[in-house]
């Protein structure tokens, strides 16, 4: 038996030098990517990082799901504090400020002009770029998965409830949603308490504020003010319909949230990110038509671009010069127009250069029928340059701003709280996140 | 003649104790310790610059409102779980106990629910109970917003009660079907032959000889309701701390503050008041309640 055990020990021994002979002649350098899609989206994040790992032989990227934007920004954290950070964090919209003033990153720009990258950052939708950039102007991280909220409308039940108009305005959603109603349908419109369509990209096209000092691009200083702006009137008109029973709250907490209730066709109109626009497809029911349209606006607005949502990539500080090389390939591979062409097709994000949407315009991509309609998201994100009120949102703790949010609208559409008093409430509560973010970061400036 | 063996040394024993005292040091009180700086300092959550800022962040804490609601919530729920489950885990144990013909699987089964992570159950719950979709649909059809979780904050409770009820009664079952087994049989027989029925055995007989097992229950469980890991994963999956801080409870307000805020200082100055709270309970349930339970 003590023989046995020696050889297989000795066998083993044997067996790892050879692993590690063979692993050592094929040295590449190793970086690790965390990102925060989950699901189908996080299975195309793992073809893309196989794909690039296939096209060149120097660098090997280990990509990594974190299974959800706020557990990776959590994440991230945790390890860049442990000194155990990836060289690239996927990091979503709201958490930009955060990574800013965080001072644990290489900007975009120092990161590719060090590894010898020409970029031309003016090839960014300005939509998209201005989001993430600093007061300057400059990316500090590449922008990744774009996108902006759309308004899906179930063509098929328009026409048997004879309406022969498409919504572009809230009037006209209102007029459509009765003669659904008088058409029999039960759930004209459905709704959640996702801000982000509701609140920010509603304030955006109609040219908003939702807060002071340019929406906190300008200073930690800013203060909410959405409950001094037409978006009161909106949520007032949303309460007025969903009390007719013609708008219709659809939460995952009461059974099905609004995606599943526009694709099981229980509701026929929503708003929703052009994200979802592949699943919509796939869902629905073969034959049924349906279209995407830019969110509609109140009669006599003059629309202005819709805000960018998604993520952003970020390489952090405090990583081996080595990887910082594999990083900046990594990032160029994937700022290519074929891999821009790629990535657009097989999730639903927009292209973020004008060269990939170029190229994916020219060879007829958006005539093709699964994808027909995705273009107006770009359109929509580039409908006038940006602005002071349709740039972004920089405001500190935002998750948790919008979580109030999101609180306060509970209240006021299940629980009948009255909605200016519930929103002068919540502005409040938002400042004193806001304040206390300023504290947290005293001495520090937006760049 | 004391037989009890005892070691010799003290080396020994401190070594098979190590194992322990490191795992405590390491994921409990250095934790504890972090927590205190946090609370009394405020940091970015990257690092960087803590600045101390003394009591501010507990003056924070309790000058808000909100947090007040989420004291009580929590109570709510930590007390009506307990019993519940402690009472669902009783009836139980009481029945298994009793051998009748074909209760030996029930053992078993009883047992299962607690295998299930909290998360997993809420998941489920929500579905199974949601009000459009859920068991309680036709209901709702007849009679409208006879069962809404979604818009009453009470509900909600009762919502996020029943799933922690359903998941911890297999495990007090366990316990209080082992305190039974150990209650002498010859008492119970006696009772049956002066003509006791089973209700009269178990309030009179067995339950006062589980003193001891269900003190032991209820501040395992109260502990359970306030800091448990399933409490925050029942409430997240289910009512998100919902509709309008219904369910909000101190946990799940804790890691919303620390992880979606990235408040880690208020968060941490939460946490030391939640220790504090269970700390005073289980005082306070062993001066004044377990003087009750003890029998010679």
């Amino acid at each position: 038996m003590r023989v046995s055990v020696t050889t297989s020990v000795f066998i083993g021994l044997m067996a790892s030098v050879a692993f590690g002979a063979s692993a050592a002649a094929a040295e590449k350098t190793k970086f690790e990517f965390w990102y925060g899609l989950s699901g189908d989206l996080g299975e195309r994040v793992q073809d893309a990082c196989k794909k690039f790992n296939d096209s060149q032989s120097e660098f090997e990227i280990v990509c990594t799901s974190q299974n959800g934007y706020d557990t990776t920004l959590q994440n991230t954290i945790a390890a860049y504090r442990a000194k155990k950070q990836p060289a690239i964090t996927q990091i979503y919209d709201a958490g930009t400020l955060d990574m800013m003033l965080s001072g644990a990153f290489v900007p975009a720009k120092k990161l590719m002009a060090d590894n010898g990258y020409i970029i031309d950052w003016n090839n960014y939708f300005g939509g998209i770029a201005n989001y993430y950039a600093t007061a300057k102007g400059e990316l500090n991280s590449f922008p990744f998965n774009s996108s902006t909220a759309m308004f899906y409308y179930n063509v098929d039940a328009f026409q048997k409830a004879g309406i022969d108009f498409k919504p572009d305005t809230w009037e006209q959603v209102e007029e459509a949603a009765r003669k659904l109603k008088a058409a029999g349908y039960g759930c004209p419109l459905a709704f959640n308490f996702d801000t982000w369509p509701l609140m920010e990209q509603f304030s955006a096209i109609h040219n908003q504020p939702l807060a002071t000092k340019a929406n906190g691009y300008n200073g930690l200083d800013a203060e909410l003010v959405v409950n001094k702006t037409k978006f009161v009137d909106h949520v007032k008109f949303f309460k007025k319909m969903a009390d007719e029973k013609l708008f219709v709250v659809k939460t995952k907490q009461l059974g099905m949230d609004i995606v599943p209730a526009f694709t099981s066709q229980t509701c026929q109109m929503i708003q929703t990110s052009i994200a979802d626009h592949g699943t919509i497809g796939k869902t629905l029911p073969e034959g049924v038509k349906w279209e995407v349209a830019m969110l509609p606006v109140w009669k006599g607005t003059e629309r202005q671009n819709s805000l960018v949502g998604g993520a952003s990539l970020w390489v952090l500080a405090g990583r081996p010069e080595a990887e910082y090389k594999g990083a900046a390939a990594f990032l160029n591979y994937l700022a290519t127009p074929e891999m821009a062409e790629w990535w657009s097709t097989v999730t639903g994000y927009i292209p973020v250069t004008k060269t990939g949407f170029d190229a994916m315009k020219a060879n007829g991509f958006y005539y093709k029928a699964p994808y027909k309609g995705r273009e107006l998201a770009i359109q929509s994100l580039s409908f006038t340059p940006t602005s002071e009120n349709t740039r972004g949102i920089r405001l500190g703790g935002f998750t948790q701003i919008r979580k109030e949010f999101a609180t306060a609208l509970e209240a006021i559409f299940m629980q009948n709280a009255d909605v200016q008093a519930e929103l002068d409430e919540t502005v409040e509560r938002g400042n004193a996140v806001l304040r206390r973010f300023e504290k947290t970061y005293a001495g520090q400036t937006l760049n | 003649m004391d037989k009890r063996a005892a070691f010799r040394s003290w080396w020994l024993p401190s070594l098979f104790a190590l194992p322990q005292i490191i795992l405590i040091l390491l994921f409990f009180y250095w934790p504890a310790v972090a927590v205190l700086r946090w609370a009394f300092t405020l940091e970015p959550p990257f690092g960087g610059a803590a600045e101390f800022v003394g009591f501010a962040n507990f003056q924070e804490v309790f000058a808000d409102p909100l947090y007040w609601n989420s004291v009580g919530v929590s109570l709510a729920f930590a007390l009506c779980g307990t019993l519940a489950t402690i009472f669902i885990g009783l009836v139980l144990a009481l029945a298994v106990d009793r051998q009748l013909p074909g209760s030996a699987p029930f053992r078993f089964l009883y047992i299962l629910p607690y295998a299930i992570a909290g998360p997993a159950a809420g998941m489920a719950f929500r579905f199974i109970l949601s009000p459009e979709r859920g068991l309680m649909a036709s209901v709702n059809a007849t009679f409208p917003d006879f069962w809404n979780p979604a818009k009453y904050g009470s509900h909600a409770l009762l919502l996020v009660i029943v799933v922690f009820a359903w998941k911890w009664a297999g495990y007090t079952f366990i316990f209080l079907l082992a305190g039974l087994q150990s209650v002498p049989r010859s008492l119970i027989e006696a009772a049956a032959m002066d003509g006791c029925g089973p209700i009269r055995r178990a309030v009179d007989i067995q339950i006062p000889l589980l003193a001891p097992t269900l003190f032991f229950l209820l501040v395992i469980m109260m502990t359970e309701g306030f800091v448990g890991a399933d409490t925050y994963g029942i409430v997240a999956r289910t009512t998100d701390g919902g509709p309008n801080h219904g369910t909000d409870v101190m946990v799940y307000r804790i890691v919303e503050e620390a992880f979606r805020g990235l408040n880690y200082s208020g968060a941490s100055a939460q946490s030391l008041v939640l220790i504090g709270l269970i700390m005073t309970f289980t005082f306070i349930q062993f001066r004044f309640i377990e003087r009750q339970v003890h029998y010679k």
